[in-house]
């Protein structure tokens, strides 16, 4: 049997019987409602992603200046005891006044 | 942001895949719909070439599709959509072959009674065995099912479409010289598969 020949054979075989094009009875319909089930939870995701990178420079800016203000206000105090005083003061108030109570 | 509520709405006025696309690209889901519809019996009939069961042909469709969708910002329109798409599905189909390499040992005693006439019929007399025969058929099927994964995308695509080494290099993305390579040792996997075929019927 001469397999060269057989070869051509089979591939002529091959290619006088193309495959059918047939499609699927709505199929088009079926990918779009995969594609619209992938799409919508995207959506949602999508825009609290925007809006939480949108977020972050306001919010680092308000943390900056907050600093900046926290460090001045602290600075141009010269009585440097006076904020931990005014804290202790303020922690310990209740045990101050605890034994009027009693 | 994807327009889900028009997804049942047939965008109206555009025929063209670019417009189609630009308009998926802004938003549209439904313009997405057209674009299957022309172009789903082409990649059915390329599937169809790797896959035998409809279940996995359709399941390859559907992951064409898929992929076509994600992917269609890459689509550049220098080439028409069609070849954009087809590569995509070749690619698709390989990776099937691969994910689904029922290692094919398949006995060869598996030939049916007609597929073994046919062969002696062309042993005997080659011109008579036709090759529009329904046993042919099965035959050419049984043996690309023997075949590893890359030898059968290579003798399909070279052999039985009739494209050109440049163009197989185009679908696939793999060099020229690659594709030769792999053409060669496809040949040669053929040709062994024959050649057991033939011990095998003792002709």
């Amino acid at each position: 049997m001469n397999l060269v020949q057989l070869h051509e054979k089979l591939m002529a075989a091959a290619r006088a019987n193309p495959p059918s094009d047939a499609v699927p009875y709505a199929f088009e319909k079926r990918v779009m409602a995969r594609l619209a089930d992938a799409v919508s939870p995207d959506r949602w995701l999508a825009w609290w992603s925007r809006a939480l990178w949108r977020a972050v420079t306001p919010c680092v800016a308000v943390m900056i200046l907050l600093g900046v203000w926290t460090y001045w206000t602290t600075s141009n105090n010269t009585n440097k005891e006076t904020l931990s005083v005014a804290l202790e003061n303020t922690v310990l108030a209740a045990l101050d006044h605890s034994g009027d109570s009693w | 942001m994807f327009n889900l509520e028009s997804i049942d709405e047939k965008p109206a006025g555009m025929n063209n895949d670019p417009e189609l696309i630009a308009a998926v690209l802004n938003g549209d889901l439904a313009s997405f719909e057209p674009l299957i519809q022309r172009h789903q019996p082409r990649i059915f009939a390329a599937i169809r070439r790797y896959a035998r069961r409809e279940s996995e042909v359709e399941d390859i469709a559907q992951e064409v599709f898929v992929k076509a969708f994600q992917k269609l910002a890459s689509f550049r329109g220098e080439a028409p959509f069609e070849h954009w798409l087809m590569r995509l599905t070749v690619r698709t189909c390989y990776d099937f072959l691969r994910a689904h390499r029922r290692r094919r040992e398949l006995p060869l005693t598996d030939l049916t009674e007609t597929e073994a006439e046919w062969l002696e019929r062309f042993a005997v007399q080659p011109d008579s065995a036709e090759e529009t025969a329904a046993a042919a058929r099965e035959l050419v099927e049984r043996a690309l099912e023997h075949l590893s994964p890359a030898a059968r995308l290579v003798i399909t695509l070279l052999e039985i479409e009739d494209r050109s080494v440049k163009e197989i290099a185009q679908l696939t993305g793999w060099s020229v010289s690659l594709v030769k390579v792999r053409a060669f040792r496809a040949r040669n996997e053929m040709r062994k598969w024959l050649e057991k075929i033939q011990r095998e019927i003792r002709l």
